[in-house]
Protein backbone atom coordinates (compact mmCIF):
# COMPACT_ATOMS: atom_id res chain seq x y z
CA UNK A 1 0.00 0.00 0.00
CA UNK A 2 2.98 2.52 0.46
CA UNK A 3 4.92 1.12 -2.29
CA UNK A 4 2.69 3.32 -5.11
CA UNK A 5 2.83 6.16 -2.81
CA UNK A 6 6.45 6.75 -2.26
CA UNK A 7 6.62 9.26 -5.07
CA UNK A 8 4.14 11.41 -3.55
CA UNK A 9 4.33 13.96 -0.61
CA UNK A 10 3.29 12.61 2.48
CA UNK A 11 -0.12 13.75 3.05
CA UNK A 12 0.70 16.06 6.29
CA UNK A 13 4.00 17.44 6.83
CA UNK A 14 4.43 20.02 9.53
CA UNK A 15 7.58 22.15 8.97
CA UNK A 16 9.98 23.67 11.58
CA UNK A 17 6.68 24.83 13.77
CA UNK A 18 6.94 26.89 16.91
CA UNK A 19 4.10 28.31 19.54
CA UNK A 20 4.60 30.62 22.50
CA UNK A 21 2.27 31.30 25.39
CA UNK A 22 2.82 34.51 26.23
CA UNK A 23 6.40 34.97 26.73
CA UNK A 24 6.95 31.12 27.23
CA UNK A 25 8.45 29.15 24.58
CA UNK A 26 6.02 25.96 24.47
CA UNK A 27 7.84 24.35 21.38
CA UNK A 28 9.90 25.35 18.11
CA UNK A 29 11.50 23.52 15.62
CA UNK A 30 9.09 20.54 15.25
CA UNK A 31 9.19 18.35 12.03
CA UNK A 32 7.14 15.47 10.87
CA UNK A 33 5.82 13.86 8.55
CA UNK A 34 2.78 11.62 8.36
CA UNK A 35 1.43 9.23 5.12
CA UNK A 36 -1.66 7.37 4.77
CA UNK A 37 -1.62 4.72 7.47
CA UNK A 38 0.06 5.74 9.75
CA UNK A 39 -0.48 7.13 13.44
CA UNK A 40 1.76 9.53 15.18
CA UNK A 41 1.10 9.59 18.97
CA UNK A 42 2.38 13.01 20.81
CA UNK A 43 3.70 12.34 23.99
CA UNK A 44 5.03 14.21 26.69
CA UNK A 45 4.03 15.54 30.44
CA UNK A 46 1.27 17.72 31.38
CA UNK A 47 1.98 21.12 29.81
CA UNK A 48 4.45 20.70 27.25
CA UNK A 49 2.23 21.85 24.59
CA UNK A 50 0.52 18.51 22.89
CA UNK A 51 -2.74 20.20 22.72
CA UNK A 52 -1.14 23.39 21.10
CA UNK A 53 0.52 21.52 18.70
CA UNK A 54 -2.25 19.35 17.35
CA UNK A 55 -4.45 22.60 17.39
CA UNK A 56 -1.67 24.81 15.54
CA UNK A 57 -1.99 21.68 13.02
CA UNK A 58 -5.66 22.07 12.52
CA UNK A 59 -5.72 25.45 11.96
CA UNK A 60 -7.34 26.29 15.13
CA UNK A 61 -4.40 28.17 16.88
CA UNK A 62 -1.62 30.34 14.80
CA UNK A 63 1.40 28.89 14.98
CA UNK A 64 4.32 32.13 15.54
CA UNK A 65 6.73 30.06 13.23
CA UNK A 66 6.52 27.47 10.89
CA UNK A 67 4.31 25.92 8.01
CA UNK A 68 1.65 22.89 7.83
CA UNK A 69 1.75 21.34 4.22
CA UNK A 70 -1.83 19.27 3.08
CA UNK A 71 -1.11 17.31 0.18
CA UNK A 72 2.38 19.14 -0.14
CA UNK A 73 0.39 22.43 -0.53
CA UNK A 74 0.57 25.05 2.35
CA UNK A 75 -2.56 24.27 4.11
CA UNK A 76 -3.22 28.51 4.17
CA UNK A 77 -3.42 28.44 0.29
CA UNK A 78 -6.43 26.60 0.58
CA UNK A 79 -7.43 26.12 3.97
CA UNK A 80 -11.39 24.86 3.29
CA UNK A 81 -9.72 21.90 1.64
CA UNK A 82 -7.67 20.82 4.62
CA UNK A 83 -10.43 21.54 7.37
CA UNK A 84 -12.95 18.91 4.41
CA UNK A 85 -9.99 16.33 5.30
CA UNK A 86 -9.41 17.08 8.94
CA UNK A 87 -11.11 15.80 12.11
CA UNK A 88 -10.76 17.17 15.63
CA UNK A 89 -11.76 15.97 18.07
CA UNK A 90 -10.99 18.03 21.12
CA UNK A 91 -11.29 18.51 24.99
CA UNK A 92 -14.76 20.03 24.57
CA UNK A 93 -17.23 17.50 22.72
CA UNK A 94 -19.05 20.37 20.74
CA UNK A 95 -22.62 17.95 21.98
CA UNK A 96 -25.90 20.54 22.37
CA UNK A 97 -27.28 18.79 25.70
CA UNK A 98 -30.52 19.46 24.21
CA UNK A 99 -30.29 17.37 20.99
CA UNK A 100 -30.56 13.71 21.22
CA UNK A 101 -27.65 11.57 20.40
CA UNK A 102 -28.88 11.07 17.00
CA UNK A 103 -29.53 14.73 15.90
CA UNK A 104 -26.22 15.62 17.52
CA UNK A 105 -24.28 13.19 14.99
CA UNK A 106 -26.67 14.20 12.22
CA UNK A 107 -25.54 18.19 12.82
CA UNK A 108 -22.15 16.97 13.61
CA UNK A 109 -21.66 15.27 10.16
CA UNK A 110 -23.61 18.09 8.59
CA UNK A 111 -21.26 20.61 9.62
CA UNK A 112 -18.52 18.05 8.38
CA UNK A 113 -20.37 18.53 4.96
CA UNK A 114 -21.54 14.48 5.11
CA UNK A 115 -24.75 13.80 4.42
CA UNK A 116 -25.73 10.49 6.65
CA UNK A 117 -29.00 8.54 6.24
CA UNK A 118 -30.97 7.50 9.81
CA UNK A 119 -29.94 3.95 8.85
CA UNK A 120 -26.19 4.92 8.86
CA UNK A 121 -26.08 6.86 12.00
CA UNK A 122 -28.09 4.14 13.76
CA UNK A 123 -25.79 1.44 12.67
CA UNK A 124 -23.13 3.62 13.63
CA UNK A 125 -24.79 4.50 17.28
CA UNK A 126 -25.51 0.75 17.60
CA UNK A 127 -21.98 0.05 17.28
CA UNK A 128 -20.50 1.80 20.25
CA UNK A 129 -23.68 0.49 22.32
CA UNK A 130 -26.02 3.93 22.12
CA UNK A 131 -28.68 2.30 20.16
CA UNK A 132 -31.28 2.29 22.76
CA UNK A 133 -30.35 5.74 24.27
CA UNK A 134 -30.16 7.37 20.51
CA UNK A 135 -33.16 9.57 20.97
CA UNK A 136 -33.10 10.46 24.50
CA UNK A 137 -30.94 13.89 25.09
CA UNK A 138 -27.42 13.86 25.50
CA UNK A 139 -27.25 15.53 28.72
CA UNK A 140 -28.80 12.64 30.35
CA UNK A 141 -25.98 10.58 29.09
CA UNK A 142 -23.04 9.49 31.19
CA UNK A 143 -19.66 11.59 30.27
CA UNK A 144 -18.49 8.15 28.47
CA UNK A 145 -21.60 7.63 26.44
CA UNK A 146 -20.92 11.54 25.52
CA UNK A 147 -17.73 10.43 24.32
CA UNK A 148 -19.14 7.16 22.27
CA UNK A 149 -21.09 9.36 20.08
CA UNK A 150 -17.81 11.41 19.21
CA UNK A 151 -16.79 7.92 18.06
CA UNK A 152 -19.71 7.58 16.63
CA UNK A 153 -18.71 10.45 14.35
CA UNK A 154 -15.47 9.22 13.92
CA UNK A 155 -16.61 6.44 11.97
CA UNK A 156 -19.04 8.24 9.94
CA UNK A 157 -16.52 11.21 8.88
CA UNK A 158 -15.38 11.18 6.15
CA UNK A 159 -12.01 13.18 7.01
CA UNK A 160 -8.75 11.73 6.11
CA UNK A 161 -6.63 13.06 8.68
CA UNK A 162 -7.85 12.38 12.95
CA UNK A 163 -6.71 14.89 14.80
CA UNK A 164 -7.02 13.51 18.51
CA UNK A 165 -6.72 15.18 21.74
CA UNK A 166 -6.16 12.58 24.63
CA UNK A 167 -9.40 10.14 22.58
CA UNK A 168 -9.51 7.47 25.54
CA UNK A 169 -10.56 9.90 28.33
CA UNK A 170 -13.72 8.74 30.18
CA UNK A 171 -14.09 5.95 27.98
CA UNK A 172 -13.77 2.27 29.59
CA UNK A 173 -12.45 -0.29 28.58
CA UNK A 174 -15.10 -1.55 26.45
CA UNK A 175 -14.79 1.54 25.11
CA UNK A 176 -11.45 1.98 24.51
CA UNK A 177 -11.16 -1.69 22.61
CA UNK A 178 -14.04 -0.04 20.28
CA UNK A 179 -11.96 3.03 19.63
CA UNK A 180 -9.04 1.18 18.65
CA UNK A 181 -10.96 -0.89 16.59
CA UNK A 182 -12.61 2.24 14.72
CA UNK A 183 -8.65 3.61 14.66
CA UNK A 184 -7.52 0.28 13.17
CA UNK A 185 -10.13 0.66 10.38
CA UNK A 186 -9.07 4.00 9.83
CA UNK A 187 -5.61 3.47 8.99
CA UNK A 188 -6.32 0.42 6.91
CA UNK A 189 -8.51 2.61 5.14
CA UNK A 190 -5.54 4.72 4.19
CA UNK A 191 -6.78 7.01 6.50
CA UNK A 192 -3.70 8.84 9.00
CA UNK A 193 -3.95 9.93 12.36
CA UNK A 194 -2.44 12.59 14.99
CA UNK A 195 -3.04 11.59 18.79
CA UNK A 196 -2.02 13.53 21.81
CA UNK A 197 -2.48 10.82 24.80
CA UNK A 198 -0.47 8.93 27.77
CA UNK A 199 -1.80 5.66 26.88
CA UNK A 200 -0.17 3.51 24.73
CA UNK A 201 -2.08 2.95 21.74
CA UNK A 202 -1.68 -0.17 19.27
CA UNK A 203 -4.13 -0.37 16.38
CA UNK A 204 -4.29 -3.78 14.76
CA UNK A 205 -3.10 -2.12 11.63
CA UNK A 206 -1.06 0.75 10.26
CA UNK A 207 2.02 2.41 11.69
CA UNK A 208 2.46 3.94 14.59
CA UNK A 209 4.74 6.35 15.58
CA UNK A 210 5.87 8.63 18.12
CA UNK A 211 6.56 12.42 18.56
CA UNK A 212 7.96 13.44 22.07
CA UNK A 213 7.78 16.50 23.19
CA UNK A 214 10.28 17.89 26.60
CA UNK B 1 -12.00 -3.64 6.18
CA UNK B 2 -14.50 -5.00 3.29
CA UNK B 3 -14.28 -3.34 0.38
CA UNK B 4 -17.56 -2.09 0.24
CA UNK B 5 -16.87 0.12 3.57
CA UNK B 6 -13.95 1.42 1.83
CA UNK B 7 -16.20 1.97 -1.06
CA UNK B 8 -18.60 3.67 1.22
CA UNK B 9 -15.55 5.76 2.45
CA UNK B 10 -14.00 7.04 -0.32
CA UNK B 11 -17.49 8.26 -1.42
CA UNK B 12 -17.75 10.03 1.49
CA UNK B 13 -14.65 11.89 1.24
CA UNK B 14 -15.64 12.97 -2.38
CA UNK B 15 -18.98 14.71 -1.61
CA UNK B 16 -17.75 16.28 1.52
CA UNK B 17 -17.45 19.89 0.22
CA UNK B 18 -17.99 22.98 2.24
CA UNK B 19 -20.56 25.89 1.12
CA UNK B 20 -22.01 28.85 2.34
CA UNK B 21 -25.60 27.16 1.77
CA UNK B 22 -24.68 24.29 3.64
CA UNK B 23 -23.33 26.07 6.91
CA UNK B 24 -26.04 28.84 6.34
CA UNK B 25 -29.01 26.16 6.16
CA UNK B 26 -27.12 24.06 9.25
CA UNK B 27 -26.55 26.98 11.42
CA UNK B 28 -30.34 27.75 11.16
CA UNK B 29 -31.65 24.42 11.35
CA UNK B 30 -29.12 23.42 14.50
CA UNK B 31 -30.43 26.90 16.02
CA UNK B 32 -33.92 26.90 15.32
CA UNK B 33 -34.46 23.09 16.52
CA UNK B 34 -33.13 24.07 19.74
CA UNK B 35 -34.94 27.19 20.34
CA UNK B 36 -37.79 24.90 19.68
CA UNK B 37 -36.51 22.33 22.37
CA UNK B 38 -36.59 25.25 24.87
CA UNK B 39 -39.09 27.79 23.56
CA UNK B 40 -39.08 29.46 27.32
CA UNK B 41 -36.21 31.50 25.68
CA UNK B 42 -38.32 33.32 22.41
CA UNK B 43 -41.70 33.57 24.84
CA UNK B 44 -39.21 35.75 27.51
CA UNK B 45 -38.35 37.84 24.56
CA UNK B 46 -41.68 38.51 23.27
CA UNK B 47 -43.53 38.53 26.75
CA UNK B 48 -40.84 41.09 28.19
CA UNK B 49 -41.08 43.67 24.62
CA UNK B 50 -45.00 43.66 25.59
CA UNK B 51 -44.57 43.91 29.47
CA UNK B 52 -42.27 46.60 28.98
CA UNK B 53 -44.37 48.72 26.21
CA UNK B 54 -47.31 47.94 28.33
CA UNK B 55 -45.66 49.65 31.58
CA UNK B 56 -44.80 53.33 29.94
CA UNK B 57 -49.05 54.09 30.14
CA UNK B 58 -48.89 53.01 33.12
CA UNK B 59 -46.30 54.95 34.43
CA UNK B 60 -46.43 58.33 32.60
CA UNK B 61 -50.19 58.11 32.38
CA UNK B 62 -52.78 57.62 29.79
CA UNK B 63 -53.35 60.61 27.76
CA UNK B 64 -54.49 59.86 24.79
CA UNK B 65 -52.67 62.49 22.94
CA UNK B 66 -49.29 61.67 24.61
CA UNK B 67 -49.62 58.30 24.33
CA UNK B 68 -50.23 58.73 20.37
CA UNK B 69 -47.00 60.58 20.96
CA UNK B 70 -44.74 58.66 22.86
CA UNK B 71 -46.04 55.24 21.90
CA UNK B 72 -43.63 54.52 18.52
CA UNK B 73 -40.22 55.11 20.71
CA UNK B 74 -41.86 53.49 23.12
CA UNK B 75 -42.19 50.35 20.92
CA UNK B 76 -39.30 50.49 19.49
CA UNK B 77 -37.09 51.19 22.79
CA UNK B 78 -38.86 47.82 24.27
CA UNK B 79 -38.07 45.54 20.88
CA UNK B 80 -34.37 47.01 20.97
CA UNK B 81 -33.95 45.54 24.71
CA UNK B 82 -35.93 42.37 24.12
CA UNK B 83 -34.03 41.53 21.30
CA UNK B 84 -30.66 42.41 22.80
CA UNK B 85 -31.56 39.51 25.86
CA UNK B 86 -31.28 36.92 23.72
CA UNK B 87 -27.50 37.92 22.60
CA UNK B 88 -25.58 36.84 25.31
CA UNK B 89 -25.97 33.39 24.55
CA UNK B 90 -26.16 33.54 20.66
CA UNK B 91 -22.47 32.58 20.59
CA UNK B 92 -21.05 32.09 24.17
CA UNK B 93 -23.32 28.28 24.97
CA UNK B 94 -21.52 27.37 21.90
CA UNK B 95 -18.48 28.41 23.06
CA UNK B 96 -18.30 27.26 26.22
CA UNK B 97 -19.17 23.41 24.67
CA UNK B 98 -16.83 23.16 22.19
CA UNK B 99 -19.43 23.76 18.97
CA UNK B 100 -17.48 26.98 17.90
CA UNK B 101 -14.21 25.14 17.65
CA UNK B 102 -15.77 22.49 15.43
CA UNK B 103 -17.73 25.32 13.29
CA UNK B 104 -14.20 27.28 13.09
CA UNK B 105 -12.79 24.11 11.34
CA UNK B 106 -15.95 22.91 9.39
CA UNK B 107 -15.46 23.22 5.74
CA UNK B 108 -18.64 25.24 5.34
CA UNK B 109 -16.82 28.97 5.01
CA UNK B 110 -17.36 30.87 8.45
CA UNK B 111 -19.69 33.47 6.19
CA UNK B 112 -22.37 30.78 5.89
CA UNK B 113 -22.90 29.21 9.61
CA UNK B 114 -22.29 33.37 11.08
CA UNK B 115 -25.02 34.48 8.85
CA UNK B 116 -27.33 31.16 9.78
CA UNK B 117 -27.13 31.55 13.33
CA UNK B 118 -27.68 35.26 13.06
CA UNK B 119 -30.79 34.68 10.89
CA UNK B 120 -32.38 31.88 13.37
CA UNK B 121 -31.98 34.56 16.43
CA UNK B 122 -34.04 36.92 14.20
CA UNK B 123 -36.43 34.32 13.66
CA UNK B 124 -36.73 34.03 17.25
CA UNK B 125 -36.55 37.47 18.27
CA UNK B 126 -37.14 40.11 15.70
CA UNK B 127 -39.68 38.41 13.75
CA UNK B 128 -42.17 37.85 16.49
CA UNK B 129 -41.76 41.08 17.88
CA UNK B 130 -42.64 42.70 14.33
CA UNK B 131 -45.51 40.38 14.27
CA UNK B 132 -47.18 41.57 17.55
CA UNK B 133 -45.86 45.27 17.32
CA UNK B 134 -49.38 46.48 15.37
CA UNK B 135 -51.19 45.06 18.81
CA UNK B 136 -48.96 46.59 21.31
CA UNK B 137 -49.56 50.17 19.09
CA UNK B 138 -53.17 49.99 19.81
CA UNK B 139 -52.37 50.56 23.09
CA UNK B 140 -51.21 53.48 22.15
CA UNK B 141 -54.18 54.29 20.26
CA UNK B 142 -51.66 54.84 17.07
CA UNK B 143 -53.83 55.06 13.43
CA UNK B 144 -53.26 52.10 11.29
CA UNK B 145 -51.49 53.26 8.54
CA UNK B 146 -49.20 54.44 11.68
CA UNK B 147 -49.14 50.72 12.52
CA UNK B 148 -48.19 49.44 9.36
CA UNK B 149 -45.43 51.51 9.09
CA UNK B 150 -43.94 50.84 12.87
CA UNK B 151 -44.21 46.98 11.75
CA UNK B 152 -42.51 47.42 8.27
CA UNK B 153 -39.61 49.95 10.00
CA UNK B 154 -39.35 46.90 12.78
CA UNK B 155 -39.44 45.01 9.70
CA UNK B 156 -36.52 46.35 8.33
CA UNK B 157 -34.64 47.42 11.61
CA UNK B 158 -34.97 44.17 13.41
CA UNK B 159 -32.67 42.46 11.57
CA UNK B 160 -29.91 45.43 11.86
CA UNK B 161 -30.07 44.94 15.68
CA UNK B 162 -29.49 41.02 15.32
CA UNK B 163 -26.96 41.81 12.60
CA UNK B 164 -24.94 44.39 15.29
CA UNK B 165 -25.85 42.67 17.95
CA UNK B 166 -24.46 39.15 16.89
CA UNK B 167 -20.77 40.84 16.07
CA UNK B 168 -20.70 41.96 19.42
CA UNK B 169 -21.74 39.17 20.51
CA UNK B 170 -18.36 37.24 19.04
CA UNK B 171 -16.17 40.00 19.97
CA UNK B 172 -17.36 39.82 23.69
CA UNK B 173 -16.80 35.83 23.83
CA UNK B 174 -14.18 35.10 26.10
CA UNK B 175 -14.18 38.37 27.82
CA UNK B 176 -14.89 38.12 31.89
CA UNK B 177 -18.10 39.92 32.53
CA UNK B 178 -19.22 39.32 28.41
CA UNK B 179 -22.82 40.19 29.75
CA UNK B 180 -22.01 43.71 30.99
CA UNK B 181 -19.49 44.49 28.02
CA UNK B 182 -21.89 43.31 25.83
CA UNK B 183 -24.49 45.68 26.59
CA UNK B 184 -22.00 48.57 26.29
CA UNK B 185 -21.17 47.22 23.01
CA UNK B 186 -24.12 46.91 21.48
CA UNK B 187 -26.69 49.42 22.46
CA UNK B 188 -24.71 52.97 21.69
CA UNK B 189 -24.58 50.67 17.92
CA UNK B 190 -27.86 50.20 17.84
CA UNK B 191 -28.61 53.94 18.73
CA UNK B 192 -29.19 54.71 14.74
CA UNK B 193 -31.45 52.01 14.12
CA UNK B 194 -33.55 53.29 16.73
CA UNK B 195 -33.67 56.88 15.51
CA UNK B 196 -34.38 56.12 11.93
CA UNK B 197 -36.92 52.97 12.94
CA UNK B 198 -38.98 55.30 15.62
CA UNK B 199 -38.50 58.09 13.30
CA UNK B 200 -40.25 56.33 10.54
CA UNK B 201 -43.49 55.62 12.70
CA UNK B 202 -43.08 58.87 13.93
CA UNK B 203 -43.03 60.47 10.59
CA UNK B 204 -45.98 58.73 9.19
CA UNK B 205 -48.14 60.21 12.78
CA UNK B 206 -47.25 64.06 12.02
CA UNK B 207 -48.21 63.60 8.25
CA UNK B 208 -44.70 63.30 6.87
CA UNK B 209 -43.39 60.76 4.31
CA UNK B 210 -41.67 57.97 6.33
CA UNK B 211 -40.10 57.30 2.83
CA UNK B 212 -36.45 58.13 3.81
CA UNK B 213 -36.11 56.83 7.17
CA UNK B 214 -36.91 53.96 5.96
CA UNK B 215 -34.87 53.99 3.00
CA UNK B 216 -31.85 54.71 5.57
CA UNK B 217 -32.79 52.11 7.54
CA UNK B 218 -32.59 49.36 4.61
CA UNK B 219 -29.61 51.11 3.14
CA UNK B 220 -28.46 50.07 6.83
CA UNK B 221 -29.58 46.32 6.46
CA UNK B 222 -27.61 46.06 3.38
CA UNK B 223 -24.33 47.52 4.78
CA UNK B 224 -25.01 44.82 7.44
CA UNK B 225 -25.96 42.06 5.67
CA UNK B 226 -22.44 42.47 3.74
CA UNK B 227 -19.91 43.37 6.63
CA UNK B 228 -20.72 42.06 9.52
CA UNK B 229 -21.40 38.10 9.13
CA UNK B 230 -17.76 38.17 7.88
CA UNK B 231 -16.82 40.24 11.05
CA UNK B 232 -18.92 37.62 13.49
CA UNK B 233 -16.48 35.26 11.45
CA UNK B 234 -13.30 36.50 12.60
CA UNK B 235 -13.95 37.64 15.85
CA UNK B 236 -15.15 33.84 16.15
CA UNK B 237 -11.82 32.69 15.03
CA UNK B 238 -9.96 35.01 17.39
CA UNK B 239 -11.92 33.39 20.06
CA UNK B 240 -11.11 30.18 19.69
CA UNK B 241 -6.95 30.62 19.19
Amino acid sequence: MTKHRSNMPEVLQVRDLACRRGPALLFSGITFEVAGGELLCVRGPNGCGKTTLLRCVTGLTRPDEGTVLWHGEPSQTDPERMRAGTAFSGHLPGLKDDLSADENLEFMLRLRGARSTPEERREALAAVGLEKRRRIPARRLSAGQRRRIGLARLALDPAELWVLDEPLTALDDAGQALFIDLLARHLEGGGLALAATHHRLAPASGVVRELRLA
Amino acid sequence: MSGEALGATAARREQARGSFAGGFSWAMARDLRLAWRHPDEAVLTVAFFALVASLFPLGIGAEPQLLVRIGPGVIWVAALLAAFLALPGLFAADYVDGSLEQMTLSPHPALGWAAGKIAAHWIVSGLPLTLLSPLIGLQYGLAPDTLAIQALSLLVGTPVLSLLGGACAALALGARGGGMLLALLALPLFVPVLIFGAGAAEAQATGLSPAPHLSLLAAGLIAALVGLPWAVGAAVKIAVD
